[in-house]
């Protein structure tokens, strides 16, 4: 038990090993071995997850911190006293995650292998999703910014790699594949450098980036309250309790009480584990000193022995928040509020990216063309919700800022609006549902914008759930048109070409052998218009996705009625108990649009489902369209068992006819993952069940269901005559139709304001400034034409005439010498005599003439 | 006895005909003969001095010319047959292949 957590280092290496299997010898192991290795990795983590989840049930929800083994610290700067470890965190909100991440990884583990049978990089999508896996593991477990940072990019790169997995199809497809890839990477990076700016703050705020250190309490009131039966506290009585502290939750920070546990052990009957914080592999658990030795060891349940400069950022914020503390930046100084306003600004703009929301949302529907297993993980249940997830853990300082929780509550409607809207009016399967992403993961951010962070992982947890049904039941839908489609042409052309049934199983390809190129036509096996009819021919494939649907809409008692619902009754009681004006505005705005994007969802879901699975056939593919194979349905039903039940997780007290007057509380429990997660998320609540909301909500669904199905169904087909949408060719709606189909001409003007700028941005630098200045000007004129001058100086005047002018100058003094010394070189020897005699003589004279003169 | 003068005399004369001989002939064994002719008037005029002065140095002169000139004629006449041999002549004034 002592070292239990350090599990957590396992839950990391499983996936990177299956990774490493799968990258290096994926090919040579063939497609059954290695998805096996694939999804092994996979559910391993999910036993690993689940173990952690019974290690923290029995030590009180008391969190652990691990040290990597062997690499204890990353980045250590003495002088700036810095220090950032390879620490994990086990807490309730890790686990929760964990639990999400490799529970949902493996239903679709198993599904990508019935999905990508025959595809030519096989192993590959498996080594990605076990990458991806890994990264956004990292990506919660760890205890400071900068591991979760690591995770980010991580899953940044693989959703890069996955959305762009078939870059290489043929017919312009692969460069969209693959410029849908890079857009995600640069919307992404958008916000990624948002969330490093937050993280400098913290480091020059804080001087630390650990979430929590080892020994401190996240949740002060909770460790004083809470004994060792904490699920049990929380009964009838208790649900109610928490909501009312939910509303003066305000002077939380400043009621630290300052008992120490220790002392008073004896008398709380059980001081028991209120500090379990492990530490490396040589695990410290105080939990069993403190409850069963009494006094040999001090059990806190406060952090005041914690020296500020010692504590992890939140607690360091809740102090210097207590003083008022002026945040030093060198030329100017700021109040440390600010400071926290900053911080979360900066962190919203990053999950605005990961999260897809307004504005960097556009990145999402177009990752749709990536594989549909890949778009249900890791674009649908978990990636996306990293930013939920940074914003929950960030709770402490949301919580104090109330103007970034207002900006966070109407960027989250708005996109939940915004974005439930453009669904209305699409085409393709996958985009409805990408839209139905962005509008839920809106849901969730404004969640958070209102404090309802506990709402806002109930609902992360079931829409993991049914938007990975519903995406995968879209690819089980693609999947079987695509095979239709091949089954009618072959039937129409192929009859004696021997491509029997058999022939097209063995070809079940996407587009990437020879075969498929044969036959390429326009035909797009996403597109709703090519379907219909398709309950009776796939008919697990229709109840799974009947089920998805419905839990998204919100029908009582899916999944998605309890989260949806908790996330209205927050923003309803925080709109009348708000406590200030920008709170209650804040609330009453997230209630009034998200029942519109509530209503929205329901209306293009239903469309979808009439559209693709009602009516009759209207191509030939949808006519002739298989049921998909086990591998791919029982996954379907696993997870349509979890979007029925996954509701359950977190019913609300006191719920009357809605949980059959206390039957479902009975079995399930009441605020099961709130009490779960109080420990960790600090400021997470139980809510007050809102039956009014509740039955107004449904209604609204309903009707929005009921409006949908006069619109597409209900005697009429789902497209008129001409191939066209009921509501386009309405004159009425038309106009709201086509602005929906045009997805509110966000791309337009993205490409308007920042591509087309950027283009001639970079058409600017390069044609002008690197062209005609730098090569034509510059190199041409100054750097080409200078060489030449001073060259032509050098060769002519220094060289013709300096050097050469003295080389020359000596033979010609030589020539000039030798002209009159060559004349008497006759070459005849008497010439030489005679001269050679007039010497002579002229010597005898020479010495006579003394001799004549005496 | 003939006196000096007389012997000194008949040396001039015969060294103005060598010297004659030398700058005028083209043949090249001429040449080497008015140069011995030459010599040897220098030889009579030291034997001459020498009685006249009655000392021996002359007589020592004159046995050391007489040997350069036995050896000056053995590598003058070789040098002479090495040039016939190449240009079928020893006329001296075809000789000018060392003109500046």
């Amino acid at each position: 038990m002592e070292n239990y957590p350090s599990l957590v280092t396992l839950i990391l290496f499983i996936p990177f090993i299956g990774f490493l299997i799968n990258v290096f010898f994926g090919k040579r192991l063939g497609e059954s071995w290695s998805a096996i290795i694939g999804s092994a990795a996979s559910i391993l983590g999910f036993v690993v997850a689940l173990l952690l989840w019974n290690y923290l049930g029995t030590n009180d929800y008391q969190a652990a911190v691990v040290s990597l083994p062997f690499v204890p610290e990353w980045i250590n700067i003495a002088s700036a006293n810095f220090t950032v470890g390879w620490q994990m965190r086990v807490d309730t909100l890790s686990v929760t995650m964990m639990m999400l991440i490799t529970g949902v990884g493996s239903i679709i583990h198993i599904y990508s292998a019935g999905y990508m049978h025959g595809d030519a990089r096989f192993h590959r999508f498996f080594a990605y999703l076990n990458l991806f896996v890994f990264f956004m593991l990292i990506l919660v477990t760890g205890n400071n910014f900068l591991m979760m940072f690591v995770g980010w990019e991580g899953v940044g790169l693989c959703s890069y790699l996955l959305i762009g997995f078939w870059f290489d199809r043929k017919g312009g497809l692969g460069w969209k594949n693959s410029n849908a890839a890079k857009k995600a990477m640069i919307a992404n990076r958008v916000g990624d450098f948002a969330l490093l700016m937050a993280i400098f703050l913290m480091v020059t705020t804080f001087g630390t980036l650990d979430y929590y250190r080892p020994g401190e309490i996240a949740n002060v009131e909770h460790a004083q309250g809470g004994g060792h039966g904490e699920e049990d506290s929380h009964g009838a009585t208790e649900g109610e309790g928490h909501s009312e502290e939910a509303a003066p939750a305000e002077g939380h920070s400043s009621t630290i009480v300052l008992t120490q546990a220790g002392g008073e052990g004896e008398g709380e009957g059980e001081g028991h584990g209120e500090t379990t914080e492990a530490h490396g592999a040589t695990t410290e658990t105080h939990s069993e000193a403190g409850g069963e030795h009494g006094s040999s060891e001090p059990v806190y349940t406060n952090n005041d022995h914690i020296a500020t400069e010692q504590l992890g950022v939140f607690g360091q914020a809740e102090r210097m928040m207590e003083t008022g503390e002026q945040v030093d930046f060198g030329p100017f100084s700021l109040p440390i509020a600010d400071v926290i306003t900053l911080i979360t600004l900066f962190m919203l703009v990053g999950a605005t990216g990961k999260s897809a929301q307004i504005p960097l949302f556009v990145w999402l529907p177009d990752a749709m063309a990536g594989p549909t297993p890949a778009s249900s993980l890791i674009h649908a249940a978990t990636m996306v919700t990293a930013g939920i997830y940074m914003m929950v853990r960030a709770n402490v300082w949301f919580y104090m800022s109330d103007t970034t929780s207002f900006i966070v509550a109407l960027i989250g409607a708005s996109t939940a609006v915004m974005a439930g809207y453009v669904a209305l009016g699409q085409w393709d399967i996958k985009r409805v549902l990408a839209y139905s992403t962005v509008s839920q993961l809106g849901f969730m951010i404004a969640a958070v914008g209102i404090g309802a962070y506990s709402a806002a992982m109930f609902h992360l947890l079931t829409h993991a759930f049914f938007k990975a049904l519903l995406f995968m039941g879209s690819g089980s839908v693609i999947h079987a048109v695509e095979h239709g489609h091949h089954l009618a042409h072959a039937r129409k052309h192929g009859g004696g070409h021997g491509h029997g049934h058999d022939s097209h199983d063995a070809h079940d390809d996407h587009g990437h052998d020879d075969h498929e190129e044969e036959h390429h036509d326009d035909f797009d096996p996403q597109d709703m218009r090519n379907m219909g009819g398709l309950a009776r021919r796939m008919p697990v494939t229709f109840a799974t996705y009947l089920l998805g649907t419905l839990a998204l809409a919100g029908i009582w008692p899916l999944a998605g009625f309890w989260s949806k619902d908790e996330i209205l009754a927050d923003a309803l009681i925080r709109g009348f108990e708000g406590g200030s004006p920008l709170r209650s505005i804040g609330g009453f705005l997230v209630l009034g649009l998200l029942l519109i994007g509530a209503a929205f969802t329901a209306f293009y879901m239903w469309r979808q489902i009439q559209m693709v699975f009602f009516g009759q056939p209207r191509t030939e593919a949808a006519d002739h369209a298989p049921e998909s194979s086990p591998l791919m349905t029982i996954p379907l039903v696993m997870l349509a068992v979890l979007s029925v039940v996954g509701g359950f997780l977190n019913l609300p007290a006191y719920a009357g006819i809605f949980t059959l007057f206390g039957a479902l509380e009975n079995i399930f429990g009441q605020h099961v993952l709130t009490d779960w997660l109080i420990p960790t998320v600090v400021h997470a609540h139980a809510v007050t069940f809102q039956p009014l909301l509740a039955i107004g909500a449904t209604v609204l669904a309903l009707g929005a269901m009921f409006v949908s199905n006069q619109v597409y169904g209900g005697g009429s087909k789902a497209l008129t005559e001409d191939g066209r949408d009921p509501l386009q060719a309405n004159p009425a709606t038309g106009g709201l139709w086509e602005l929906a189909n045009a997805r509110l001409y966000w791309d337009q003007a993205y490409d308007r304001l920042f591509v087309q700028p950027f283009i001639r941005l970079g058409n600017f630098l390069y044609q002008t400034i690197d062209w005609d200045f730098w090569h034509d000007w510059f190199h041409n004129s100054v750097i080409w034409k200078g060489f030449n001058a001073i060259g032509e100086l050098l060769s002519k005047p220094v060289d013709l005439g300096i050097i050469d002018g003295t080389v020359k100058l000596v033979g010609r003094v030589a020539y000039w010498i030798s002209g009159p010394l060559r004349r008497p070189q006759t070459g005849y020897v008497r010439t030489y005599a005679v001269t050679f005699m007039v010497g002579v003589v002229v010597v005898i004279v020479v010495l006579l003439l003394p001799l004549l003169q005496r | 006895m003939i006196q000096t003068e007389w012997f000194v005399m008949l040396s001039a004369v015969l060294f103005i005909m060598g010297a004659m001989g030398v700058l005028l002939r083209r043949n090249a064994i001429l040449l080497f003969m008015s140069v011995e002719l030459m010599l040897n008037s220098g030889n009579l005029a030291l034997v001459a001095f020498a009685r006249h002065w009655n000392q021996m140095d002359g007589h020592l002169f004159v046995f050391f010319i007489m040997a350069v000139a036995a050896a000056e004629v053995a590598v003058g006449l070789a040098l002479i047959v090495a040039i016939f041999r190449t240009k079928q002549s020893i006329n001296i004034d075809d000789l000018h292949q060392m003109e500046g």
